[in-house]
């Protein structure tokens, strides 16, 4: 690396000896790797579930508007159950439970999983927030007026078209305000995938405080950490949502 | 209301929620536990089949006591949370429209610090740093590990609440302040007389539906050590050490917060569309 950063970690070595603020994150180079690796697959993990939740949530409310009425009460059934059931609950059913039979037995008899767990919490947590995110798309497909579509189908479009191009576009701007709220909730949630040992910052963050007996100190790195990622969503949110309203109409 | 002034709107207002296009009735309930029963049977006949042990179900009614145990702890810890919440959320959200800036900023803050922190994280925060008990003159008062995490999960409750007081005060028409101004009212008057008894309706679904959050929440205490349903659940499976049980055993677990969550989301549904402005 060009820029040498040394100066800077050694700042917080002597807030250790001066103070006994005891940031190890910043000056342990072990301790700093470890926490850098935590972060990224936060990130990592944060990233992969809100394009698929959001994802989930666009066919999903595209599913509710179907005519078949058995898609649309196994859509409303996943929307309920998931809603309604604690996502520890459902992470340790999808991980324990259902991955206790997706294993491969090796000839020397050790079974390993099929599924990772990091892909068992991407999973889980996709799908926990999808099912908001398909109540949310509802809403804002039922705000879209009948006549609209109307005038999409005398156009000869088809009925996936005619969502694609014209219901979603508007629906999209007006679900943003509660989509948002539901994916910082997202990014909070993502940190019970510590229970079943992804290791994610609060994850490795313990195996820290459990070195380093620095409690106090990595509690308030975590907090400040997560309020300035969900700061940074709610900023980046916030941009689109501005470069995506309609000019002339203010929602009520 | 530009969008109500036009003949052809361009959007309809945005309500979440405002119509369930289908619920789930008695029958439903009925269907899904003889698909479940017959789902059970067969795995049931299977492991009879492999080895003289006793029967999912029957294993499953055994532990049923201990589970119900361990749930009433997480009611009744979300019933404390509760009302910790938002005992100290009501008047931090009453701060956070004071005339003060002082007092409006620093409520401010605590409020979004608090509303956007992970949960988790936050229940580590109180499991580590608060004492095991606390001394108060000669008097030793313990802190039990559920309590800790109670007060917890308190915290970010408190913050949602105190967002939930801001928001229905400021979504009260401001003709009403004025209206109350002009027959001389104080502002403490106001608040209490005229636009705190309207929030209270305008608050209670969503006050609601922070409740069904925070009770889906309350298995997260397991991480953190606390005897509750998900933690028994997890030492009953350990102590059977059976895998064909794993399945069963979460779901049931899931059916016990589904029944109780559920009728909470369709109260706070049919509140919404009654308490709906037409």
């Amino acid at each position: 690396m060009a820029l040498d950063l040394q100066p800077i970690w050694d700042c917080f070595r002597v807030l250790n000896e001066t103070t006994g603020i005891k940031l190890t994150i910043f000056y342990d180079t072990f301790d700093r790797a470890r926490f850098f690796n935590g972060f990224l697959t936060s990130v990592r993990l944060m990233a992969v579930c809100l394009v698929a939740s959001v994802v989930i949530g666009v066919v999903g409310a595209w599913i509710q508007g179907s005519r078949l009425r058995v898609l649309r009460l196994v859509t409303q059934g996943y929307i309920q159950f998931f809603r309604n059931t604690p996502p520890l609950v459902q992470l340790y059913f999808f991980y324990f439970a259902l991955g206790s039979y997706l294993k491969i037995t090796s000839g020397n008899g050790i079974a390993t999983p099929i599924v990772s767990n990091f892909t068992w919490a991407a999973i889980c947590l996709s799908f926990y927030a999808g099912a908001f995110n398909v109540e949310i798309f509802r809403a804002g497909i039922e705000a879209v007026p009948r006549e609209t579509l109307e005038a999409a189908e005398s156009l000869g479009y088809s009925r996936l078209k005619a969502y694609a191009y014209v219901i979603l576009p508007l629906a999209f701007r007006i679900s943003l305000p509660a989509l948002n709220n539901n994916l910082v909730n997202l990014i909070k949630t993502t940190t019970i995938a510590y229970a079943i040992a992804v290791p994610e910052m609060l994850y490795v963050a313990n195996q820290i405080w459990s070195d380093e007996s620095n409690v106090p100190e990595m509690m308030n790195v975590l907090l400040i950490v997560y309020v300035s990622l969900v700061g940074l969503l709610v900023w980046v949110m916030g941009r689109w949502e501005r470069a995506l309203t309609i000019p002339g109409y203010s929602p009520v | 209301m530009i969008a109500n002034r036009s003949d052809f709107a361009v959007l309809k207002p945005f309500r979440l929620g405002a119509r369930g296009p289908f619920r789930f009735t008695i029958w439903h309930g009925v269907a899904l536990l003889a698909a479940l029963a017959i789902a059970v049977g067969i795995g049931e006949a299977q492991a009879q089949a492999a080895a003289g042990k006793p029967g999912i179900v029957e294993t499953i009614l055994k532990w049923t006591p201990l589970l119900a145990q361990g749930f009433a702890l997480n009611i009744a810890m979300s019933f404390m949370a509760m009302a910790i919440g938002t005992a100290v959320g009501v008047p931090l959200g009453l701060a956070q429209i004071s005339l003060l800036p002082p007092v409006r900023t620093g409520s401010w803050f605590v409020t979004q610090f608090f509303r956007n922190s992970p949960w988790l994280v936050l229940l580590f925060y109180c499991m580590l740093l608060l004492p095991f008990e606390l001394r108060i003159g000669n008097t030793i008062i313990p802190l039990p590990g559920w309590l800790k995490s109670t007060i917890g999960l308190s915290l970010p409750v408190m913050a949602n609440v105190s967002e939930l007081v801001r928001g229905a005060v400021r979504s009260i028409p401001f003709g009403q302040w004025e209206a109350a101004e002009s027959v001389a009212m104080s502002r403490r008057q106001t608040l209490t007389m005229v636009i705190l008894p309207q929030c209270i309706k305008r608050m209670t679904p969503p006050w609601m539906n922070l409740y069904a959050i925070l009770t889906v929440a309350t298995p997260l205490t397991s991480v953190v050590g606390v005897s509750e349903a998900m933690t028994l659940t997890g030492d009953i499976l350990s102590s059977e050490a059976r895998t064909e049980l794993l399945v069963p055993m979460y779901l049931y677990l899931l059916l016990w917060f589904f029944i109780y969550c559920y009728p909470i989301a369709r109260a706070t549904l049919a509140l919404e569309k009654r308490f709906a402005v037409k």
